[in-house]
């Protein structure tokens, strides 16, 4: 956790492999684009489950809340939205290029600021709670979200949402939607860094230590918590309305709302990389990403049992993570002090000697 | 010219059938150290959790510089400069001893912006002295949650003292430390309350300690006041020694 703002030379080497990647590998540049939104997922997650302490179920919430905001903005301004849903498998109905950018640059604004408000308006329930009941509480509002827009016509129900079509060749589109995904995970990784070297990491890490203390001295708990939360679901908005439109089809449960694989992903990738980390979440994606697409090519079927195996050896045998355990193991290299352990004296034996055939 | 800096008219408060604190009465002066005595379970503990707003009390008055506080919470009675220690010590542990203090500013007037601040200018001189003056400057980049308890205790002690408080709790600041270290403590508590000008009421055990510091000494027992005066009077008191040592 250095508190240094970030390296021009890392800046560079981000820009290299965002650029270089889809050239040097043509064939994977799907899921490399995957990887950026991965990352994205990761760090915005470890902003409350790692820096702050406050391990959310819910934040593909926001994802879902932005994926839907846009493509109601985008169908909304040249269509009506309940007609389009209605009419979408009966009628083709063609957006002009003007059309489509206009919509889509709109609507991934509105997606960012619709998450925005609706973290602060869940604010006000959620950090009524802590530990596992917030974590619950947050899984809740996800799953409720879901199963809402499951159930409400204008926006197409359980059937979803066919978006509008990209205008343009599959190539195009390809390098469109990774750029803009790229463009994403660069804007978080640079944000949070400034955020963590500005007063609200120490308080955020503050109320991950100790949330009682820093109430007692008097630091704004509540805002820093919403601040964070909000900061979070901004990114999230943006990244659902970006990834809506790269696949083209959205519906709530298993691409806008996707508690059981994003949403588990997301904290798995944090604890795979170390949580409370700057680069563990990053290094945590792309190992994450690397294992999950050799399972589901490998072992298609057997995927979620690979899945879950991964889960049980993280949580019992590999807390810290993988940066974590490098913190732990060279805590100079990043900074960090500890006090020397004191070597610990023999301990003089009192009346029993310490080995059996001793005491005999 | 003495004033009173804290207030307490008739507090009471009971968690469920146990009552805690029943008609206490206390009044803490400006610049003094208060001391606050009592048996395990005398509700000296709750009594100070009552004044920092941790939870609401059944009825009473508490006031602090002549506002009432009693309705007030947790964090705006400590941005009011009204601060407390803890008996178990809390510091932020994954931080090193640095951080914990440039956290520790006062945010009194701390506006939205200033959560995405830099740090600002002699912060980190202050948080410094600081920590010379509590005898961790050496420490100042050790992670908190590995130094000793007793300099754990130190370091919260500094903290504290960088919220800038007007006045300060202190629940059972020699508890756990060495007594070597303790002659150390009580001078810095006497200079902080000298050259710093905080007023302190302090809950200890240590009868050398809290003799040695208070102006004026409260004595509690059974959740009740049992007697106030100069250290000398609490020495000698019939009821203070038979709520210590038992009566029978």
């Amino acid at each position: 956790m250095s508190r240094t703002p970030i390296h021009p030379l890392t800046i560079g080497l981000l820009l290299l492999i965002g650029v270089g990647a889809p050239l040097l590998f043509p064939a994977y540049g799907n899921q490399v684009a995957v990887l950026w939104l991965m990352i994205v997922f990761a760090s915005t997650w470890d902003i409350l489950g790692g820096q702050m302490g406050y391990n959310s179920l819910g934040n593909i919430f926001f994802f879902g809340a932005g994926m839907y905001t846009s493509a109601v903005v985008q169908i909304g301004l040249f269509y009506d939205v309940g007609m389009y849903t209605s009419g979408a498998r009966t009628t083709h109905i063609v957006f002009t290029t003007a059309q489509y950018f206009t919509g889509f640059a709109l609507g991934t604004i509105a997606a960012g600021v619709v998450a925005a408000l609706l973290a602060v308006a869940t604010s006000w329930v959620v950090f009524g709670l802590r530990g596992p009941y917030f974590a619950i509480g947050t899984l809740g509002v996800a799953v409720a979200a879901a199963e809402l827009i499951s159930s409400w016509e204008w926006v197409g129900a359980a059937a979803g949402i066919s978006m509008p079509v990209f205008p343009g060749a599959p190539e195009t589109q390809k390098l469109f939607f990774y750029f803009l995904l790229f463009g994403l995970a660069f804007a978080v990784l640079v944000g949070l860094r400034w955020l963590y070297s500005t007063s609200f990491g120490l308080a955020i890490n503050a109320i991950r230590d100790d949330e009682e203390k820093a109430e007692a001295m008097g630091l704004h708990t509540r805002r820093y918590k919403r601040t964070a939360w909000t900061i979070a679901a901004f990114f999230l908005g943006i990244a659902g309305a970006i990834f809506g439109n790269m696949t083209g089809f959205i519906e709530p449960r298993d691409i806008a709302f996707p508690t059981t694989t994003f949403n588990i992903f997301m904290i798995l990738m944090v604890l795979l990389g170390g949580k409370g980390t700057f680069w563990g979440p990053v290094v945590g994606a792309v190992v994450f990403q690397v294992i999950k697409e050799v399972t589901w090519t490998y072992f298609l079927g057997w995927q979620f049992v690979a899945l879950g195996l991964l889960i049980v050896i993280i949580v019992v045998y590999f807390q810290q993570g993988i940066v974590g355990w490098l913190m732990e193991r060279y805590p100079e290299r990043f900074g960090i002090r500890v006090a020397p352990r004191e070597k610990e004296k023999p301990a003089r034996t009192i009346g029993l000697a310490p080995h059996a055939e001793g005491a005999e | 010219m003495k004033d009173a800096i804290i207030e307490l008219t008739n507090v009471s408060k009971s968690f469920g059938g146990v009552i805690a604190n029943h008609n206490v009465s206390l009044t803490v002066q400006r610049g003094a150290i208060t001391g606050l005595i009592g048996p395990n379970g005398s509700g000296k503990t709750t009594l100070f959790n009552s004044i920092v707003g941790y939870h609401p009390i059944d009825s009473g008055s508490i006031r602090f510089e002549g506002q009432e506080i009693s309705q007030l919470r947790v964090q705006e009675i400590a941005r009011l400069g009204l601060l407390r220690t803890f008996q178990t010590t809390r510091i932020y542990g994954k931080m090193s001893c640095l951080q914990n203090m440039q956290i520790s500013i006062p945010h009194r007037k701390a506006r939205f912006v200033d959560m995405f601040s830099y740090e600002r200018a002699g912060v980190v001189e202050r948080a410094e002295h600081l920590l010379a003056f509590v005898g961790l400057h050496e420490k100042r980049f050790l992670r908190a949650g590995t130094l000793s308890f007793g300099q754990q205790k130190l370091l919260e002690f500094a903290m504290a003292l960088m919220n800038e408080p007007t006045v300060l709790l202190l629940d059972e600041p020699t508890a756990g430390i060495n007594p070597t270290l303790i002659n150390g403590l009580i001078d810095r508590l006497k200079r902080a309350n000298a050259e710093f000008g905080i007023t302190m009421l302090i809950i200890e055990h240590n009868m050398r300690v809290i003799m040695n510091m208070a102006n004026k000494i409260y004595c509690m027992a059974h959740g009740e006041m049992l007697a106030a005066g100069q250290p000398s009077e609490i020495q000698r008191d019939r009821n203070v020694i038979d709520a210590y040592l038992g009566s029978h």
